[in-house]
């Protein structure tokens, strides 16, 4: 391939001869190892622009949390006009609808779910798209539920397994939308066509035509995104040729993933030090200045934050506000050694200064302790103001990711155009356990759930007796949890196809898939398993037998207190459930992977769990990720950090998350000296091997009076495992839920 | 005091809790370990919890502390930190400090003590000194009459502490708590400035401000706070101190 458009470019590898952007990338980019000085504030245009944002904010939570909705018009790459917020101000453009904030319907994932969540905003679908979507096309949903069998249903409605994406898109897919920018979509689609070449072969199996029909699928959706753009009057299907085209185009690739997906997650990838490189040639050809370039990624900044769905409110409690999961991944090391940060890894976070703090897009840093010391500080620094970063382990993941993965989600590292994954949500182990105890009834319902196994009788709980018949449920949860996921991703695959997403990766041969499954509820089920064996747990049952609460006497080791008899226990109990997953064939032959990740369903799986044998009252809400149930941990916060970092990450590749918070007072006496000391945590934390942290720093004060004056706090963003979220629209409950979560405060 | 052995002869630490992310008690990150038991009866204690000596808090030998605290190495290493040993009063034992601080040397954890210095420079009191790294001593209030009221005790024995380490050369932070209308005094904190200027190896000077926030302790103990209406240092008197005594 020959492009004028790469002029100046470093042309050695193999980059312009195949799609390969992490070799355009080391053959290119300009590592930065100094500090945030050369930071430019926002335009004037920039500024204009986010105030005309901030008034539609506004107007959308005046309106009860949805400002518009298009309910006829099904949602597609090229479903819509242009739409603009003031053409004039705009240096990026496109919208997901013909107007900012205004939510589209995507009815492939199920009719149902589109008629309750813009009949809950006040909207009503178009009597012939719903006609035609309950009676000529079939739903993901739909044909998920035609197969579901009935112990899928009974684990289903009584929370043993909970959030399965089967009423809703399962996301974590990223296009590796960079590659739009980089060649231009025709030697995209030219890629493609020898991809079907490849599977025109001999033996037509069931595989290669399905195969077969996604490539298919995957031109036609690169052939709409280029007349999507074609409308904003831009060609791409040829490179970017500069710095603002370079982020127009990639936008434009996100932007049409967006519009053809109402994914859980819908990640960017890892697109700032890409970016860098044509904003460093534009730099030195002397075409634009470094306010230019702020004013540039401001601007895609303010297009990410404008990320909207229609969604239920069941869903929103369910994960808070109105998550999107645009995660930016920034920072990192080379194979090489040589640090992946630029200067535009600075001018992404430098947004959260400029535009003031947001949940979206997800800003991620990928932390290593090589990281040059301007960028840690600087990352200390804002995450101090504006608690709006999340660090993962860059020196854990790059072992089996290389340099260039990103993190769908929340801590779902995938290397980027080259892996996806089928989304699992998770299993409630801490229920498993009780149904353990009470021989497959559900505690709460007193229902017979799982099969009919012999309950425990005996007054006191015996350890070893508990632990083989918690091995025995889980072998149980993990046989129905497969069945499931396999169940929704095969539909998922045949009635709502990512096919733009996955025209952005690699040939359909070399992409490694996972079937990631969950835990929820794992710091109660150790503590409850420490509790049976250091302690006395007595059992109280109901006139039918069923154990429905429990009397600990006597004191027991709990989790996050860097105590091995506890944290041991968890470390176990993750490596048991994903051998026993391993053990059931998955849909597409994708690899088993887990993660110990809530995001803030954590107060819903607690809501529907009984009392525990470690003292947890039901219904309260278990600790969020791999966090400790909230007041267990007395040691401090490195004492829950060096329990955490005893999870496996190698049995849990799909992420283990992490939730911190500490007021101001506590991290130091002084700016500088918080600033190191939140470097110096992170650096030992990640050294310790732990894999993700969200870092908060706020006082319970500041927390408690954005609970009565949510109007004085529009922008106060907070992060819940994994996730950044508004403070304000979580619910009061997942409010409550964040003040008493251990915030570390030293009296 | 004498000192607890167990069964195997290895000299019993009683520890009260743990504080893995000290960021407040000396340089760098600190594990801060709270020893049970204190002979002072300041009024404004926020550990009113640690005071009791015979039977309470939770047994260690020195060994297992050392292996707790070994765990937070990599922080320690990359901060500058180490283990600050606070209370309670450290210093009430001597023996069990005597076996750790030389295990804590040899790691290259580096070692700070919390203490009121309400002892005699007696043989033992030098070794443990010699052996720490850094000291953040408390001067409870430099007026003996208020000293004696506040605390219990006279003020005496820990100007001479202060004095030795000095003498010797011991890095020192001293530290004085802010208790409006009782240490805040001007011509107090002026005498203050005025001991602290003999003194040669003062490293920093932190006043910090009383605060209530321990008071449930005192009520969870059924022990009568007489603080009451004391109200808690503001940000500007600590500014007032600071200026007062020339520091910042």
């Amino acid at each position: 391939m020959e492009f004028k458009q790469w002029n100046g470019f470093n042309k050695a590898g193999e980059w312009t001869k195949e799609i390969d952007v992490r070799g355009f990338i080391q053959s290119n980019y300009t590592p930065y190892e100094g500090d945030s000085k050369f930071l430019m504030g926002s335009t004037d245009k920039t500024k204009k622009l986010w105030n005309k944002v901030l008034d539609l904010y506004k107007k959308e939570r005046e309106n009860g949390g949805v400002l518009d909705a298009d309910c006829k018009t099904p949602s597609a790459v090229n479903a819509y006009e242009a739409g603009y917020i003031d053409k004039d101000l705009e240096e990026i453009v496109g919208l997901q609808t013909d107007a900012p904030l205004k939510r589209a319907i995507m009815p492939n994932g199920g009719i149902r779910i589109v008629e309750k969540s813009a009949e809950a905003y006040g909207f009503k679908v178009d009597p012939e798209t719903e006609y035609i979507y309950h009676n000529l096309r079939k739903t993901h949903n739909d044909g998920v539920f035609e197969v579901y069998t009935p112990d899928i249903r009974a684990a289903r409605s009584s929370h043993l397994l909970t959030g399965l994406p089967d009423g809703y898109g399962r996301g974590r897919i990223i296009g590796d939308y960079r590659r739009v920018a980089l060649y231009g979509v025709d030697s995209l689609i030219a890629e493609k066509k020898v991809e079907l070449e490849i599977l025109d072969t001999d033996e037509f199996t069931e595989d290669i035509i399905r195969r077969r029909e996604e490539v298919a699928d995957q031109i036609k959706a690169l052939n709409d995104l280029k007349a999507m753009a074609a409308k904003y009057g831009f060609d791409i299907s040829v490179p970017a040729s500069n710095a603002k085209e370079a982020i127009q185009w990639l936008y434009f690739g996100y932007l049409g993933a967006i519009k053809d997906q109402n994914g859980a997650a819908m990640s960017l990838g890892r697109t700032s030090t890409f970016l860098d490189i044509y904003i460093e040639r534009d730099i030195q050809n002397g075409i634009l200045t470094e306010e230019q370039a702020q004013e540039l990624m401001d601007q895609f900044i303010i297009k990410l934050r404008l990320v909207r769905f229609l969604r239920a409110p069941e869903y929103n409690s369910l994960f808070s506000g109105d998550p999107v999961w645009v995660t930016e991944s920034i920072g990192g090391m080379g194979i090489d050694g040589r640090t992946l940060v630029t200067k535009n890894s600075f001018r992404v976070l430098h947004t959260l200064d400029n535009l003031g703090p947001a949940p979206e897009p997800n800003l991620t840093v990928l932390w290593s302790n090589n990281l040059p010391q301007g960028f840690k500080n600087y990352c200390a620094d804002i995450s101090i103001r504006t608690s709006s970063i999340q660090y993962e382990n860059d020196d854990l993941m790059r072992i089996t990711l290389g340099d260039d993965y990103g993190i769908a989600c929340c801590v779902s590292a995938m290397k980027i155009g080259k892996q996806m994954q089928f989304f699992g949500a998770r299993a409630n182990l801490a229920k498993t356990l009780l149904y353990a105890i009470n021989g497959g009834r559900d505690e709460n319902s007193g229902k017979q759930v799982a099969p009919k196994f012999a309950p425990i009788t005996s007054e006191y709980l015996n350890y070893d007796e508990v632990m083989e018949k918690f091995d025995q449920m889980m072998e149980y949860v993990a046989k129905i949890y497969i069945k499931a996921l396999n169940a929704i991703h095969f539909m998922h695959d045949k009635y709502s196809y990512e096919a733009l997403e996955m025209a952005l990766h690699d040939r359909d041969e070399d992409i490694l898939r996972t079937m990631a499954c969950g835990i929820a509820g794992l710091s109660v089920a150790a503590d409850s398993l420490s509790a049976i064996k250091y302690a006395k747990v007595k059992v109280i049952r109901d006139e039918t037998g069923l154990a429905v609460d429990y009397k600990v006497e006597g004191d027991f080791p709990k989790y996050g207190n860097d105590d091995d008899r506890v944290d041991q226990i968890a470390a176990q109990i993750v490596k048991s459930f994903l051998r026993k997953l391993q053990k059931h064939h998955t849909y597409r032959g994708s690899k088993h992977t887990l993660s110990i990740l809530t995001i803030t369903s954590n107060v819903v799986y607690g809501k529907n769990t009984g009392n525990t044998p470690d003292g947890r009252r039901a219904g309260e809400p278990f600790g969020p990720g791999a966090n400790p149930l909230h007041g267990r941990d007395s040691n401090g916060a490195l004492a829950v950090m060096n329990t955490i970092a005893k999870l496996p990450y190698e049995y849990s590749e799909d992420g283990i998350s992490f939730t911190f918070s500490i007021t101001p007072a506590a991290l130091g006496k002084d700016e500088d000296t918080k600033i190191n000391n939140l470097v110096s945590m992170l650096d030992g934390y990640f050294k310790q091997t732990g894999h993700h942290i969200n870092v908060n720093v706020f006082n319970r004060e500041l927390l408690e009076d954005a609970m009565e004056h949510p109007e004085n706090y529009p922008q106060l963003t907070i992060r819940v495992s994994g996730y950044a979220v508004n403070f304000i629209k979580l619910t009061r409950e997942q409010q409550l839920d964040v003040i008493n979560r251990t915030i570390h405060e030293r009296i | 005091m004498s000192e607890n052995l167990d069964t195997n002869n290895n000299i019993i630490g009683r520890i009260h809790s743990f504080e893995s992310f000290g960021a407040v008690d000396g340089p760098g990150i600190r594990f801060v370990v709270f020893f049970q038991g204190c002979g002072l009866r300041c009024k404004y204690c926020h550990n009113r919890d640690t005071w009791a000596i015979s039977n309470a808090g939770m047994e260690y030998t020195t060994n297992d502390l050392i292996a707790k605290i070994s765990r937070y190495k990599n922080y320690f290493t990359v901060s500058g930190g180490g283990v600050t040993l606070s209370g309670g009063e450290p210093l009430l034992q001597q023996d069990f400090l005597l076996e750790l601080l030389p295990k804590l040397k040899e790691l290259g954890i580096h070692t700070a003590i919390d203490t009121s210095g309400n002892f005699p420079i007696t043989d033992k009191i030098a070794k443990i000194i010699d052996l720490a790294d850094l000291f953040l001593l408390d001067i409870k209030c430099i007026n003996d009459e208020i000293c004696k009221d506040l605390v219990g005790v006279s003020n005496k024995l820990e100007l001479e502490f202060a004095k030795y380490l000095s003498s010797i050369n011991k890095p020192t932070w001293i530290r004085q708590v802010l208790v409006p209308g009782i240490t805040d005094h001007e011509e107090d904190l002026l005498t203050l400035k005025d001991f602290l200027s003999t003194l040669q190896n003062v490293q920093k000077v932190e006043i910090l401000a009383y605060h209530d926030l321990g008071r449930f302790k005192w009520e969870n103990l059924g022990c009568n706070y007489e603080l009451e209406d004391i109200p808690n240092a503001t940000t500007e008197d600590v500014a007032r101190a600071k200026k007062i005594l020339k520091i910042d």
